[in-house]
């Protein structure tokens, strides 16, 4: 979302610098800021090198037994298919919306573009909850209309609940590439001879790349990391296997193998989209003014195209919204109501102090890698990201092997969960910070210097008052994701505690569609939340 | 040039063409035509509607009334693709992701590969810029990249072909080699080219016939020289370059003016608004002919200065060489050596 002024900075971040070379202020960061740095950078990887240790400690006769099963073939193969149906259902729904509300005179465009961001606020096991309670002996379907359908599930199904929410990713991705295109480009191809559809495949297609490449690696990462939706849909992929293997079957070497497996196919996708991404030239070369593109007059393909975005809402919004209403009021008396403020209360003591040990992470992380640039600091910011772009299951068996080897006392406690929860989300507080920092500059510090002010006083005094509001975003952020984070609390949770998240989970496993109902409801308000956030942020920016 | 305004019949007829925004009126009954191997100039200042004009030209805005033709056949009702009629914009819109042989050949008709690559080998080498076929536009100067622009729109065969500000995306220092340069390639395909710019040393130099627009309706057409000398009023005289203004009584040939009696342009009588070129106007020493004034500033330009001579409550804007010893303050004669243009209105 703040791609354009990160891109800018990186560009001018002098990554060749070595460490230890003067920064912009003239001297080294002061160690109070990069200690709680380089800790959370390192905190990052130790896990994730004590997999690889738990990993190598098989045998090696014993590792071709455990790992060369045709199980392990299956689950690769299943995650792969999972991928690609997610990538070409999300792109069947989100390519012809972005299209739609840039290209087209659709009427209510800004509808339809707030709708098709919201579905981000459902958390991929709601999304399974809402498709697997719609049909069924006693769901919405049967009971008004005498629909029966069979519940969904495996491939289709789990595709289809990942693709309802993440599609948002390809549609706001697309979407702005749309906007930004300059439009000589395609009144250029126009005019020398090519028809409306030959301009778009020749001319504007190529441009939308970059941004469907990127939309589809995080919606691959996305899918790869997803645990809830997939296993409700009771289809076996790698996530699922390792969970599988640790939590039931014991096998803890071979769910180690599992996740490096992941782990290596998540590092696939992140050197294709590069790899296809670079050589690509598609900078505007001109400074001509932006003007919005011709519309294209859809005249009787209106109510086809007005049905079709309405099918997407419908399918992503009106199901779930229709669902939790319809199980709620079927049972209110057998939901157990007692035990959810004590969930709730739950989910808040994970939320909340993540929320500000992420914050107490990103300020002094943004600041060394804004204020003191070289390849340290900036090999620091780089491992945060790293951090939420690890599947989420290899991340929490990674933290599971170093608490059991290095701290056992924290093993299955809430303080191990919270710092999990804290790494794997740290970067969404880094991001506005960094962003905000980079907007401020240095040169208001300076100038509250040359007045007399210390240099600690004068980042209190102007920099950290214009930095709130970002922090805040920043906590907000974190506080929401792993408010609805499910496998790393799944994995990590002490026995008898219990989240808004794992009771959807559980319950909805369990067929006990009525008692999921008022968590999935509390889970889509918080998320709502964070989509107001980015739908503001996003109307905010210049 | 004379036997363009004379003789070539009109190529390019645009007809009472009127469009509106909402409640802003971009253009009203603008009527102009283009000749076949014409450069044609429409100038103006920004909002007078001439990119709109450009536009509804090109087929990406349609007109609320009349018409375009080209040849004997009705063109603005068909789709861009459709008309023949080539544009290349302000910021050259070349495809960033093509070569600049890609580029070219984009626009090429012919069905199969090894022709479209073939066939930009010549349109490459009329701009000067073979050798350069597999760079990316990003690789290219400003001037460069404008060559390419205009390549691929030859390509496409085009009957006409529009240019919007050509020149103002490249360098002050480039743009007059720049502007030669391009004004042989184009006078070279023999095409009518219409053109907008706010710039008038470019509509002068380089056009052949200049449209003067104003709030969305043409004040004048005619050639460079007739426009710049002869301006059918007071806008026209001011936009194409400075002039000086003043009222008299006109009686026949001449009139009675502030700067004494000036030769009028054309026969007139009574009250009228006149036009004087700076160059129109002779400065000498104290003593010589014309009414008598004083030297209120200088603004020296290199080969030549202007002066600023107030004639009692007006003053007068007099093209000087430079290196005349006449400082501010001090008391000349002014008098028009050449005739008066009579402003209408």
């Amino acid at each position: 979302m703040t791609a354009q002024p990160q891109a800018a900075a990186e560009r001018s971040a002098p990554w060749i610098e070595v460490f230890g070379r003067r920064g912009a202020t003239g001297r080294k960061p002061p160690l109070f800021l990069m200690l709680p740095a380089i800790v959370a950078g390192a905190m990052m990887l130790i896990p994730l090198v004590y997999l690889v240790v738990r990993a190598s400690a098989t045998e090696r006769t014993e590792l071709a037994a455990i790992v060369l099963r045709p199980f392990t073939l299956q689950v690769t193969l299943n995650t792969l298919a999972l991928v690609g149906s997610v990538l070409a259902l999300t792109t069947a729904i989100a390519l012809p919306l972005a299209l739609l509300v840039t290209r087209t005179d659709v009427p209510a465009k800004r509808a339809i573009t707030i709708l098709a961001t919201l579905p981000l606020a459902i958390p991929g096991y709601v999304m399974a909850y809402a498709l697997i309670g719609l049909s069924g002996y006693y769901g919405p379907l049967n009971a008004f209309f005498g629909l029966r359908l069979p519940r969904p599930e495996g491939l289709f199904g789990a595709a289809l609940a990942l693709s309802l929410y993440t599609f948002p990713y390809v549609f706001l991705n697309v979407r702005a590439a749309l906007l930004g295109l300059d439009p000589a480009l395609e009144e250029s191809a126009r005019s020398l001879g090519r028809s409306p559809r030959a301009a778009f495949l020749s001319v504007t297609l190529p441009h939308l790349r970059p941004a469907l490449l990127s939309a589809w690696l995080v919606v691959a990462l996305y899918t790869l990391g997803d645990y809830g939706a997939i296993a409700l849909m009771r289809y076996d992929v790698l996530s699922s296997a390792i969970f599988s293997q640790y939590a039931n079957a014991f096998e803890v070497n071979y769910a180690a193998w599992l996740a490096l497996m992941l782990l290596a196919i998540a590092a696939a996708f992140l050197v294709l989209e590069g790899a296809l991404n670079r050589g690509r030239r598609l900078t505007r070369t001109g400074t001509g003014t932006r003007r919005s593109v011709l519309a294209v007059a859809l005249g009787r393909w209106r109510w086809p195209a007005l049905g079709f975005a309405a099918l997407v809402h419908i399918a992503s919004l009106g199901v779930p919204a229709l669902v939790i209403a319809f199980w709620l009021s079927r049972a209110p008396a057998d939901v157990d109501w007692a035990k959810v403020p004590v969930t709730v209360l739950g989910t808040l003591s994970v939320a909340l102090p993540a929320a500000a040990l992420a914050v107490a992470i990103a300020v002094p992380v943004a600041l060394v890698a804004t204020r003191w640039p070289s390849r340290l600091t900036y090999g620091i910011e780089r491992m945060t990201y790293f951090g939420y772009a690890v599947p989420a299951l290899p991340f929490a068996l990674a933290t599971v092997f170093f608490t059991l080897a290095v701290v056992p006392a924290l093993y299955q406690t809430v303080a191990i969960l919270v710092i999990a929860l804290t790494l794997h989300t740290a970067a969404l507080a880094v991001g506005p910070v960094r962003v905000r920092l980079l907007q401020i500059g240095p040169r208001v510090e300076e100038s509250a210097r040359s007045f007399g002010y210390s240099a600690p006083a004068a980042f209190c005094s102007v920099t950290l008052p214009a930095l709130s509001r970002s922090v805040l975003a920043g906590a907000i952020f974190v506080f929401i994701v792993v408010a609805k984070e499910l496998p790393i609390t799944l994995l990590l949770a002490p026995s008898g505690f219990t989240t808004m998240a794992m009771n959807v989970f559980s319950r909805t496993q369990e067929g006990m569609l009525y008692e999921a109902a008022p968590y999935a409801a509390l889970m889509i308000g918080f998320s709502a939340i964070s989509v107001a956030l980015m739908l503001r942020s996003e109307r905010d920016r210049p | 040039m004379t036997d363009l305004t004379n003789t070539a019949a009109p190529f390019l007829r645009i007809d009472g063409v009127s469009k509106r925004f909402g409640d802003v009126t971009a253009l009203r009954d603008v009527s102009l035509d283009l000749r076949k191997g014409e450069i044609h100039a429409l100038i103006g200042p920004s909002g007078c509607g001439k990119s709109t004009l450009l536009r509804i030209v090109a087929g990406f805005e349609t007109a609320d009334e009349g018409s375009v033709h080209l040849g004997q056949r009705r063109i603005d009702t068909l789709k861009p693709e459709a008309r023949g009629i080539g544009i290349v914009f302000q910021d050259y819109a070349l495809f960033p992701h093509l070569t600049v042989a890609q580029n070219v050949a984009f626009a090429l008709k012919y069905a199969d590969d090894a022709r479209r690559v073939a066939g930009t080998a010549p349109l490459l080498r009329m701009v000067r810029l073979d050798g350069l076929e597999s760079r990316f536009p990003d690789e290219l100067s400003g001037g460069q990249q404008q060559r390419v622009a205009l390549a691929r729109t030859f390509a496409a065969g085009p009957r006409a072909i529009l240019l919007d500000e050509p020149f103002s995306n490249l360098d002050a220092s480039l743009r007059e080699t720049t502007r030669r340069e391009i004004r042989d390639i184009l006078k070279a395909s023999g095409l009518g080219i219409l053109f907008v710019t706010h710039d008038r040393e470019e509509a002068l130099s380089f056009a052949d016939r200049i449209s003067v627009l104003r709030e969305g309706g043409v004040e004048q057409t005619g050639l460079p020289k007739d426009l710049y000398f002869r301006p059918a009023n007071a806008f026209v005289a001011g936009f194409l370059g400075s002039t000086n203004f003043l009222d008299g009584i006109a009686n026949g040939a001449s009139a009675e003016t502030p700067l004494g009696r000036v030769g009028l342009d054309r026969p007139a009588s009574g009250p009228v608004r006149l036009s004087l070129r700076p160059e129109a106007i002779g400065i000498a020493m104290e003593g010589s002919d014309g009414v008598p004034g004083i030297v209120a500033s200088l603004v020296f330009k290199g080969h030549d200065a202007s002066a600023f001579v107030r004639v009692g409550e007006t003053i007068f804007e007099v093209l000087m060489r430079a290196s005349l010893d006449i400082r501010p303050g001090q008391r000349v004669h002014v008098a028009a050596h050449l005739p008066a243009v009579v402003l209408k209105e």
